[in-house]
């Protein structure tokens, strides 16, 4: 569930920044303080730890497909096969400054069991998820009738992975609902370029196709 | 009958010469230096006996401790004195091999109570002069960990590039882990687990019965009386070897054929080549090992239990660990199953430490670590590299 095929990749996951980096991942590890303690819940191939890794984090993973555990490991990355909904309950309180979550809250049985999981282990938590909310996708759905398929989420409603879309502002309301603080929040447009800051939520609830929130505990 | 009484009787002394004067290197630890043991006693004197490959290099940061398992020794990557047959990880270890003897130097030592130049029971009581037997002290997985600590010191090495093992190698790869931490810097623990199960203390206990049941165990001193009691042994080895194997595996090998028949032959002669196979790994097990060892290591790996020397929290067993682990299970292995991985795996999270742990998709069971497993090999050596360079272990 939380691993990801090639062609999954959005257009914006695609884009790469300096380094060669993903635009996304860049995103992410630019909301994570250089040498903290980070934990990367559906890390991939491993892509993003090896970035923070490159920033002096010291980093680990949690990785549902044998493919990608094989991977990581053979990069050196700290990673262990396991599943955000099955494992997060058995790390202890505040083992890490951050938890990541990138591109596969949609993808868990219980979007908001993962969260509350995420801000027990870690200070903070970092959630990246494509907007449902984007005006293509609205689009699709008030003239197709039928659930949206794009060049981006192109699994049929019945074989996709991701079982739990929402909107940005859904997972505000969310977040609101759980209680915790959104430290920051950025939606990105079709290219992977962060939307305008000072823009209100309807407008990036629009127009982002992905947003990436920081998170950290009410209280902290 | 002469026949048999002649293999026995060379058995018998293949056993006792290797015993006490095996073909490998030996650490002899006089009086001055006694072991300590988990039993409240002390075992003075006693020899290690280990095989090594490769070469130690300069600062002496490239060694690769191997644990072997319940029936293994330390002939992991030449000819075995005894059987003629080649070592027991040649898949693993060797020249551009996931643990690579161009690389690393590679010590693997016979493990205490083990009947292939270590003190064991089938050694020489140096008070009686006749083999220990049942005389000798009941031993533990920590008590293997100790004297190779010691040996390790005979040797000069203060700290281990890595620790590997399988099923009861890794079960001293934890306990090493758990005891030596600053002398460990990475960790392979495979196919284990930190305590043994019911389940599998039972499966020891039919094996222990089954030699203790031959009339020619003798009450362990079959050494003694001239006799060997090969058969009971032979049983102990076809049951827990079903264990080594899955259901799936020995369909898949044997299926249901008969062995060089057509029909059943309505007797009890091995009708199936499974059962063939079976007294075959029966009695050539039986050329090779001590029943008293099988007795004292079973035992061994019975009251493994490593949180239990912790205040029965396995986390604490790890507390500000610096070690590197990496973890792996086999779908198949029933014997030490995912799910025990998994608690290492979670007891190493508790502790901060950095860990990997991967389950790899095989039917072979839990021999598995044994044999030809490619995604095996990419693992060892992805996680091995990864970890040679912080260590500063130069290239091969």
């Amino acid at each position: 569930m939380l691993s990801r095929t090639r062609r999954d990749l959005t257009m914006a996951e695609a884009a790469r920044g300096p380094g060669n980096a993903r635009v996304d991942h860049l995103l992410v590890a630019d909301m994570i303080e250089p040498r903290s303690r980070v934990l990367d819940v559906g890390c991939g191939d491993g892509e993003l730890l090896k970035l923070l890794e490159s920033r002096g984090v010291d980093g680990r993973g949690i990785e549902l497909s044998r493919e990608g555990v094989n991977e990581c490991v053979a990069k050196g990355l700290a990673v262990i096969q396991g599943d955000a909904d099955a494992d997060l309950a058995d790390y202890p309180d505040d083992a890490f400054d951050y938890v990541v979550l990138s591109q596969t809250l949609q993808a868990t049985r219980h979007p908001r069991v993962v969260l509350e999981h995420m801000l027990r282990i870690g200070r903070h938590a970092v959630v990246s998820f494509p907007n449902f909310g984007h005006w293509r996708i609205r689009l699709l759905l008030l003239f197709g009738g039928r659930m949206p398929q794009t060049n981006n989420l192109p699994d049929s409603w019945y074989d996709t992975p991701n079982i739990h879309f929402c909107t940005i502002k859904d997972f505000r309301d969310l977040c609101i609902t759980v209680g915790v603080k959104m430290e920051r929040a950025l939606a990105l447009n079709a290219w992977g370029r962060p939307l305008r800051l000072n823009a209100p939520w309807w407008f990036w609830n629009l127009f982002g196709e992905q947003a990436v929130f920081l998170l950290s505990r009410r209280g902290d | 009958m002469a026949e048999l009484k002649a293999i026995v009787g060379r058995i018998v002394a293949d056993r006792k010469r290797e015993a006490d004067h095996p073909h490998s290197p030996v650490a002899a630890f006089g009086k001055d230096q006694p072991l300590r043991l988990d039993a409240g006693l002390e075992l003075s004197p006693f020899q290690v006996a280990y095989q090594t490959y490769g070469t130690l290099n300069a600062d002496r940061s490239n060694a690769v401790l191997i644990c072997h398992a319940l029936t293994g020794d330390q002939h992991v990557f030449n000819r075995h004195p005894v059987t003629g047959k080649p070592g027991w990880w040649e898949t693993m270890v060797g020249p551009g091999k996931s643990i690579d003897t161009n690389r690393y130097y590679v010590i693997c030592p016979n493990v205490l109570g083990a009947c292939m130049g270590t003190s064991g029971p089938a050694s020489t009581d140096p008070r009686t002069g006749t083999p220990w037997g049942l005389n000798f002290p009941v031993i533990t997985i920590r008590d293997m960990v100790r004297a190779q600590a010691m040996l390790l010191d005979r040797l000069g090495i203060d700290s281990l590039f890595a620790v590997a093992g399988g099923s009861m190698g890794g079960m001293q790869v934890l306990q090493w882990a758990a005891s030596y931490p600053e002398r460990v810097f990475a960790a392979l623990p495979i196919a284990c687990a930190t305590r043994h199960s019911a389940q599998n203390i039972a499966f020891h206990e039919v094996g222990r019965q089954a030699v203790m049941a031959d009339p020619d165990w003798r009450d362990g001193r079959y050494f003694a009386e001239g006799v060997s009691p090969h058969r009971g042994l032979a049983v102990a080895r076809m049951g827990a070897h079903i264990t080594y194997l899955s259901d799936a595996a020995l369909h898949r090998k044997f299926g249901r054929r008969f062995q060089d028949r057509n029909n059943p032959t309505f007797s009890f002669d091995a009708d199936f080549e499974v059962e063939s196979y079976l007294r075959h790994q029966g009695s050539s097990f039986v050329e090779r090992f001590d029943a008293n060892s099988y007795l004292y290591l079973t035992r061994a790996m019975d009251y493994f239990d490593l949180a239990a020397d912790f205040d029965g929290i396995l986390a604490n067993a790890f507390k500000a660990t610096k070690t590197r682990f990496c973890v792996i299970s086999f779908t198949s292995d029933w014997l030490f199953p995912t799910t025990e991985s998994r608690a290492i795996v979670h007891a190493l999270n508790a502790a901060g430490a950095r860990v990997s742990f991967a389950e790899i998709s095989t039917d072979k069971g839990h021999d598995a670590f044994l044999l030809d497993e490619p995604e095996l090999f990419q693992i060892v050596t992805g996680f091995l590299d990864s970890a040679a360079v912080p260590r500063g272990v130069a290239k091969a």
